[in-house]
């Protein structure tokens, strides 16, 4: 016998009486509430509960129990096909049996991902505070011009880095919730990079600089890979990479502190950007060998894709020489084109090593790595 | 055996997944069936009476009007395990307040009684019966709350609003089904404690699955319905728009109620004597 005592089913009584129900599967309910006896075979009724008036108070028999063929969504560990029918719940909730399938086909998985999203969120910077904003800019205008073109080229290529992984992130099955949470965490790195550099540029121009076809043309090949490996691959690995190593550039050589910073910041996201990608694709190729063919199949794809067009555009090349440079002296500008060839060479090591990680032969990653895009993404 | 036709009211948009889920289930068992909506149960009994529909998903009032019409024909051959023993409330405030003068502390002190819509038989017919039976003054007001009329209340919205009527104090009471007012304790509209139960009424049944004539279509509908099961997954989400746990043969003993409250008039036209309708 449950004593409810004066606590009526309007202010929470229904609690110890499922809880009774849960037990024992029958339970026999009084009170002192003025409405029980009006309540409680409502409340029964609703429930599928049986009920039946004895002495003093209400014999309850559990009616059909919702939780019967409930399924667990998983464990700690992600399972490598996970139904459509867990939908949006938890991994390792118990599920009740019924819940709306969602179509949301992609398994994506990588053991790194919580550790590489445990940075990411430890990481965050503020753009507003971590940028010195008012350092001063005393190289010649047309430097400025410089480095407003790059920030203009920087803005168009971190908007593909931000939307190309979020049309996966928004099919992905949420029961890879790791990998859920740091592409989620990757697009809002992009979103910042996208502000300052923006806010970069304008610091002393009103205008941005130039967008080209060519450019353009690149970018859009990464939004035709349906694939997230692939997209990955091409996206993550050789492009990211690539721009890891003109981000350091730009710390490098930039010709004023702002600048400096903004790239310095940029390159430590993606550096996190191309570990995941790295990591991602290792543990996908442990599962499907067949995978590598795929990718340099891709590659030669995306080159062949390319061809016509003039790779990256000699408004960028010239503004990395001349922002390098600092000024127009022939021996300034000597140093800055040495800088921008050097860069150049820097990013085809680092995707060769990249490519070696990943199993590829020295051969095959030289030959892979010079096919990438000329536009550097 | 050709397509059996189910009529329904669209009371609410959820009327139609509700019967494309069951028109899913029944056609994937072997049943050729089908149905029809229509915006209010008179439309629906006429068709039914005409032959237009097999089947109809009936209120309790547009099950009395069928019945009267059809004495020899009509059968009810299904109903929710919800549909059966349900009570009305009449709610007053706790601190006896009323809308004008006085205090309430018995049905002889009620002035203005907020109703659900006039063709309710749960927040209307069967409530003012219940307060005309144990007492109530002539000439009371019954306001009525006409949340889609010819839906026979199907739609709680005239519940809500008669309640609401009563805590903002232009009404001496509200008539609700008593799961309501547990539906309204948890939405909050109302405080526990705020309001009290004046009177219940005597129990009643709600809707059903009305026919004319039992065919074998009929049958197999009858058999269908009561093997659903609530641990089905593919059934439990039908089952839970729709408001039951499993479905039962149908019974008539639960209508007497409605019969009374109906009287010799032509259903949900007025409010019983001795019940003013406030204007």
């Amino acid at each position: 016998m449950i004593d409810l005592g004066d606590l009526g089913l309007d202010e929470g009584a229904h609690l110890l009486i499922k809880r009774a129900l849960a037990r024992d599967g029958r339970a026999t309910v009084s009170g002192t509430s003025p409405s029980l006896a009006i309540d409680v075979p409502a409340w029964c009724r609703a429930r599928g509960h049986a009920i039946e008036a004895v002495s003093g108070g209400f014999a309850i028999t559990a009616g059909p129990d919702r939780w019967r063929g409930a399924e667990r969504a998983g464990g700690d560990v992600p399972v490598a096909d996970p139904p459509p029918r867990w939908g949006l719940a938890a991994r390792g909730a118990l599920v009740e049996i019924g819940a709306p399938e969602l179509d949301l086909p992609l398994a994506i998985w990588a053991d790194e991902a919580a550790r590489l999203y445990s940075q990411a969120a430890a990481a965050q910077w503020d753009p507003a505070t971590a940028i010195p904003w008012d350092a001063p800019i005393d190289h010649p205008d047309e430097v400025e011009d410089a480095v407003v073109q790059v920030m203009t080229y920087l803005i168009e290529n971190e908007t593909a880095a931000l939307l190309v992984p979020v049309r996966f992130l928004g099919r992905l099955h949420p029961h890879f919730r790791e990998v859920m949470q740091l592409l989620a965490i990757q697009a809002a790195d992009e979103a910042r990079h996208i502000e300052v550099f923006t806010r970069r540029a304008r610091l002393r121009r009103r205008e941005l600089g130039l967008s080209t076809a060519s450019g353009q043309a690149s970018l859009a090949t990464l939004f035709d890979e349906p694939d997230f490996a692939i997209a990955s691959f091409l996206l993550a690995v050789l492009g990211e990479g690539s721009f890891l190593a003109l981000l350091w550039f730009l710390r490098d050589h930039g010709p004023d502190a702002c600048t400096r910073e903004v790239a310095r910041l940029a390159a430590q996201d993606d550096a996190r950007h191309v570990a995941f990608g790295l990591a991602h694709l290792a543990h996908q190729l442990a599962r499907e060998p067949a995978l590598r063919d795929r990718l340099v199949a891709a590659i030669e794809r995306r080159h062949a894709a390319l061809a016509h067009t003039a790779g990256l555009n000699e408004e960028v090349f010239d503004a990395l020489v001349l922002l390098a440079a600092g000024g127009w002296e022939p021996a300034a500008l000597r140093r800055g084109h040495a800088a921008v060839i050097a860069l150049v060479r820097e990013m085809d090591d680092g995707r060769r090593l990249r490519l070696g990680r990943l199993g590829f032969v020295r051969d095959d990653a030289a030959r892979l790595s010079a096919l990438h895009t000329r536009n550097f993404m | 055996m050709s397509e059996l036709v189910l009529g329904a009211v669209a009371y609410d948009a959820k009327v139609v997944t509700i019967w494309e889920g069951f028109k899913a289930y029944f056609n994937a068992h072997g049943l050729a069936f089908d149905f029809v909506l229509y915006s209010n149960y008179e439309r629906q009994v006429a068709a039914h009476l005409r032959g237009d529909i097999d089947v109809a998903w009936n209120s309790p009032l547009a099950w009395v009007d069928t019945r009267r019409a059809a004495p020899d024909r009509a059968k009810a051959i299904a109903m929710r395990d919800t549909d059966r023993d349900l009570t009305s409330v009449v709610l007053v405030r706790a601190d006896g307040a009323a809308a004008s003068a006085g205090r309430i502390e018995t049905v002889a002190d009620l002035r203005r009684v907020a109703v659900g819509a006039l063709d309710s038989p749960q927040a209307t017919l069967i409530p003012l019966l219940a307060l005309a039976e144990a007492g109530v003054g002539r000439g009371v007001e019954a306001v009525c709350h006409d949340v889609l009329v010819g839906k026979h209340g199907d739609h709680i919205g005239g519940e809500r609003d008669a309640v609401k009527a009563l805590l903002a104090g232009t009404v001496d009471a509200a008539c609700v089904i008593d799961g309501n007012r547990l539906a309204f304790a948890r939405e909050g509209l109302f405080a526990p404690g705020q309001l009290r139960v004046l009177l219940q009424t005597g129990p009643y049944d709600h809707c059903n699955f009305t026919v004319l004539a039992e065919t074998p279509a009929t049958d197999v509908l009858r058999e269908l319905l009561l093997a659903m099961s609530y641990d089905d997954p593919a059934v439990r989400p039908l089952l839970d728009m729709e408001g039951l746990t499993r479905w039962l043969p149908g019974r008539t003993s639960g209508y007497a109620l409605l019969e009374r409250a109906v009287g010799e008039t032509e259903p949900g036209r007025g409010v019983p004597a001795p019940f003013t309708r406030a204007r």
